[in-house]
């Protein structure tokens, strides 16, 4: 394997990562808000809670990984996306800004306080709206780099239907994936009420997720017919994720091993996630940057990486002391842990 | 209104954005160490108001450390915003800290985690001691690797420029530049000290309010006697990072000390007023040989003045006024915890009250020495960053050359200023609440009642020999 390839399967590993552990988040956070608006509340917080309070921050750092090992690993990129993104990446710095702080506020502070708990819901679903669209941005269109000079173009990204199929994948997945892990968090807890309505959710949201996942490869042959030849040339894997996704959805249906489900939900997202950016490589932006004139030069991707290896064998001991902490272990999850 | 400017509207959006990370990164940095001791004198002692005082400092942490977190965020995705060409070189030669920096991150956040919520689930007391050393290291080691980057920014080494290409990239030379050292032990000790200062200042005011409580005086006791120390380590190396600036940096030095021609036994003026016709000056303290000590640690010594250096890769003037106020403010601290130390040790000899380290005029300065040493961080940095313009990597690339070429950066500075106000008013109301709601006195008789429940339950327990399992009431 080139460095080249190493270190864009290193930073899209750690961006499926992100994409999971927000995603649960982020669903959670709207799905909490949505049931204080509902008045059923009382029924999944205290699941939902038990579970977020811990890992929060650890959510956050899974984002800044990636923005900073890609900046490392691809100084260009900086350069073009830092000069195009400047309102969106604002936009959405202000909002993980809100939900971040305000989470901490309402869960450690001034308990419950509507508003708090309001903003923290909308803004679960506006950020990965906003972060979706540099997905978007990347294949090209919607970037205007001439003489040197990078312009957004914001109109073209408005209206353009792609880019709304790519938001409302976003959207429903965030509330599919958090839906079936909290199913499966709420077995574990032995909360039946909870579990009946988280599993109702799961259900609920599955169609849509592969509804919108069909509009976005129909956009894209339109939009960037060479990045859809290439997934096409992946078709396997695509259909792959579709049979996790049938399986997943018949175990929760049909009320078994919520566990086994939800790591076939993750499968779903990954199969599709790598295929996506197996295809859209070499591009890093299209049409202007390659993973190959960019990267950074040799002696820095070499201590890049053994930094990396170095790292991970530092987290993954403690990611593993979280969990078994907080995820399995059950007197914690029933909540019958002193705190 | 002036024409709109890229590269204006970013530097004072970078000004804002660092200004207020530094308060919570500095907190961040520090509190850890605190906490740490605390809980360590606790069980050590068998001192349930020390352990109380880790619990409650550590609640107020989990605050500031979102808001270090989200602000942390918000500059690495701006540092790209703002500066893309910048950070396409940097990027080359220096990602290595930055890129280590996410795991220490990401080390400090799990064991946080850990820790904030496994209190009372342990036998072993140590064991919950012992998940805050990670917490710890995680965080000074943060500080260490942004302080490196920070460090490349004014001593870059560890590549060559050809043709404007950055070739020959050495990341561990690039890392361990000749600032590094001196940078870094002086940002560690000084955010260890404003830390205790500030946690001190809590104490004493509540000592001053008239709770009389001993928690307090305990609490005031361990926050002096470690800021003591850490006030000495960090004057000590901030004279080393003088004498690092001189071989270093010397235009940053002389700018600092208005020392215009290259001079021997250099004396050091303390404040003044600059007559910018003939660069003399007025009002000022001066103290003889004094510049020739700090630069080179030798009256006699030569310190090189602002003529030999080329008039547009001066500093601005006014970082004389920042250094000086540092300056001041770290010796006023010391000063406190000094006198403090010396009349707590005094008190135990001679049984008379005369004195009491707990008078008020000495507590009002503990109390003034929170914010005060807040403010000579704040002080610092911007004597270090504007000390080294008109560079941001000195030698290489101006600080013009670094920015976006972007509209509508005014704008952004518009919504990250309200961000930073509605964040900074509202933490301050949360933490006023937060401790008010739960004031130490009751905290501390709920844990009396309980251990005696506790015992009278273990006493009947022992009687009956039933096993009942008895929730108690979580008290975070
Ligand atoms: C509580 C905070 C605090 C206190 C009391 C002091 N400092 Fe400081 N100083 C800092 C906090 C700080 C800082 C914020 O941490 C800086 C900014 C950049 C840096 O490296 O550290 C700094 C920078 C800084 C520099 C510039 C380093 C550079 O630009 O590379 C010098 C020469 C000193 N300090 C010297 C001193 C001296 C002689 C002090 C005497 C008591 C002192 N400082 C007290
Ligand atoms: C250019 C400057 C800086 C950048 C790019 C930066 C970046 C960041 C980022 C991305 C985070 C959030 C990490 C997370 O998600 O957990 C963060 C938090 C933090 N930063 Fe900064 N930072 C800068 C300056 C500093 C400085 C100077 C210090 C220390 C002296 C510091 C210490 C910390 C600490 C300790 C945290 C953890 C949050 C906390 O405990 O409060 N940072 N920073
Ligand atoms: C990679 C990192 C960094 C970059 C690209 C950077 C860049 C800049 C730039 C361009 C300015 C504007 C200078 C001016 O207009 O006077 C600035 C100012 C400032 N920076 Fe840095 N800096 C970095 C690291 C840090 C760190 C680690 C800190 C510590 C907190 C820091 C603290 C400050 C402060 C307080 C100012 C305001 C100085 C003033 O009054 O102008 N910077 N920085």
């Amino acid at each position: 394997m080139s460095y080249e390839l190493i270190g864009i399967t290193v930073l899209w590993i750690f961006l499926y990562g992100y994409l999971i552990v927000a995603s649960i988040d982020f669903g959670a956070g709207f799905l909490s808000s949505y049931t204080v608006l509902t008045g059923k509340k009382h029924i999944i917080h205290g699941v939902i809670e038990r579970y977020l309070s811990p890992v929060w921050e650890v959510t956050n750092v899974f984002l800044v990984f990636f923005m900073i090992g890609f900046v490392g690993f691809f100084p260009d990129t900086a350069f073009y996306y830092g000069t195009a993104l400047l309102i969106p990446g604002s936009i959405a710095i202000v909002l993980l800004a809100i939900r971040g702080s305000y989470y901490a506020f309402s869960t450690y502070g001034a308990r419950d306080r509507k508003i708090y708990i309001l903003l923290y819901g909308a803004s679960g679903l506006l950020i990965p709206a906003s972060l979706s669209t540099v997905l978007t941005i990347s294949e090209g269109g919607f970037i205007d780099a001439e003489d040197g000079k990078v312009t957004f173009l914001f109109r073209e990204l408005l209206l353009s239907s792609y880019s709304w199929a790519v938001i409302l994948l976003a959207l429903v997945s965030v509330l599919y994936i958090s839906a079936t892990f909290l199913t499966y968090y709420a077995h574990r807890a032995k909360d039946m009420p909870a579990l009946e309505l988280l599993r109702k959710y799961a259900l609920f949201w599955s169609f849509p997720t592969i509804g919108s996942s069909l509009l976005v490869f129909y956009a894209i042959s339109y939009h960037n017919p060479i990045h859809y030849a290439g997934m096409v040339d992946l078709s396997w894997m695509f259909a792959l994720s579709l049979t996790c996704f049938i399986i997943a959805i018949s175990l929760i249906w049909t009320r078994q091993r919520y566990g086994t489900a939800f790591i076939l939900v993750m499968l779903q997202f990954a199969l599709a996630f790598f295929g996506y950016g197996a295809s859209h490589l070499p591009y890093i932006l299209y049409p202007y940057l390659t993973m190959y004139d960019n990267f950074t030069n040799e002696a820095m991707a070499l201590a890049l990486i053994i930094a990396f290896v170095a790292g991970l064998l530092l987290l993954i001991p403690s990611l593993y002391l979280i969990m078994k902490l907080f995820l399995f272990n059950t007197k914690y999850v029933e909540g019958r842990e002193k705190k | 209104m002036p024409e709109y400017d890229p590269i204006l509207y970013s530097r004072i959006l970078t000004f804002t954005t660092l200004a207020f990370h530094i308060i919570f990164a500095t907190i961040g940095v520090g509190v850890p160490v605190m906490i740490a001791l605390a809980e360590w004198m606790g069980i050590k002692r068998k001192d349930p108001h020390y352990l109380l005082l880790a619990r409650r400092w550590a609640r107020g942490f989990v605050i500031t450390v979102a808001i270090g977190v989200v602000t942390g965020t918000a500059i690495g995705l701006q540092l790209n915003l703002l500066w893309p060409s910048f950070m396409r070189v940097a990027g080359q030669a220096i990602a290595l800290p930055l890129f280590m920096e996410t795991f220490a991150f990401f080390f400090e956040a799990i064991f946080l985690g850990i820790y904030l919520y496994t209190w009372d689930r342990f036998e072993n007391k140590m064991t919950h001691f012992y998940l805050l050393i990670p917490v710890v290291i995680g965080s000074s080691a943060s500080a260490f690797f942004i302080t490196a980057v920070n460090a490349f920014m004014n001593t870059p080494q560890g590549f060559r420029m050809e043709n404007g290409k950055i070739v020959d990239i050495q990341p561990l030379v690039a890392m361990f530049n000749p600032a590094t050292s001196t940078k870094v032990s002086h940002v560690l000790s000084s955010a260890y000290l404003t830390s205790a200062f500030v946690l001190g200042a809590i104490a004493a005011y509540a000592l001053l309010k008239g709770k009389d409580h001993v928690y307090y005086k305990k609490a005031l006791k361990l926050t002096m006697t470690a800021a003591l120390i850490f006030a000495v380590a960090t004057a000590a190396i901030g004279d080393l990072s003088g004498k690092f600036l001189a071989k270093y940096q010397p235009v940053k030095l002389a700018a600092a000390e208005w020392h215009f021609e290259t001079a021997k036994e250099a004396p050091l003026v303390l404040g003044g007023v600059l007559n910018k016709e003939d660069n003399t000056i007025k009002y000022g303290l001066k103290i003889p040989y004094a510049l020739s000590i700090l630069a080179h640690g030798n009256p006699g010594s030569e310190v090189l003045g602002l003529e030999e250096f080329p008039e547009d890769e001066r500093p601005p003037l006014s970082i004389h006024y920042m250094f000086d106020a540092m300056v001041a403010i770290g010796i006023f601290l010391l000063l406190v915890s000094l006198i403090y130390c010396v009349l707590a040790r005094r008190r135990k000899g001679s049984p008379k009250r005369r004195w009491n380290p707990n008078n008020r005029p000495l507590l009002w300065a503990i109390v003034a020495g929170g914010p005060l040493s807040v403010l000579a961080i704040e002080l610092g940095w911007m004597f270090a960053e504007r000390g080294r313009q008109p560079w941001i990597l000195v030698g290489f690339m101006k600080t013009s050359e670094g920015a976006t070429t972007s509209a509508h950066v005014d704008t952004m500075l518009l919504l990250f200023v309200t961000l930073y106000i509605i964040l900074g008013f509202t933490v301050i109301r949360i933490l006023t609440k937060m401790f008010k709601n739960h004031s130490a006195e009751d905290e501390i008789n709920a844990i009396k009642a309980e251990a005696d429940i506790t015992k009278a339950e273990r006493n009947s327990m022992e009687a009956t020999g039933n096993h009942s399992e008895t929730e108690v009431n979580s008290k975070l």
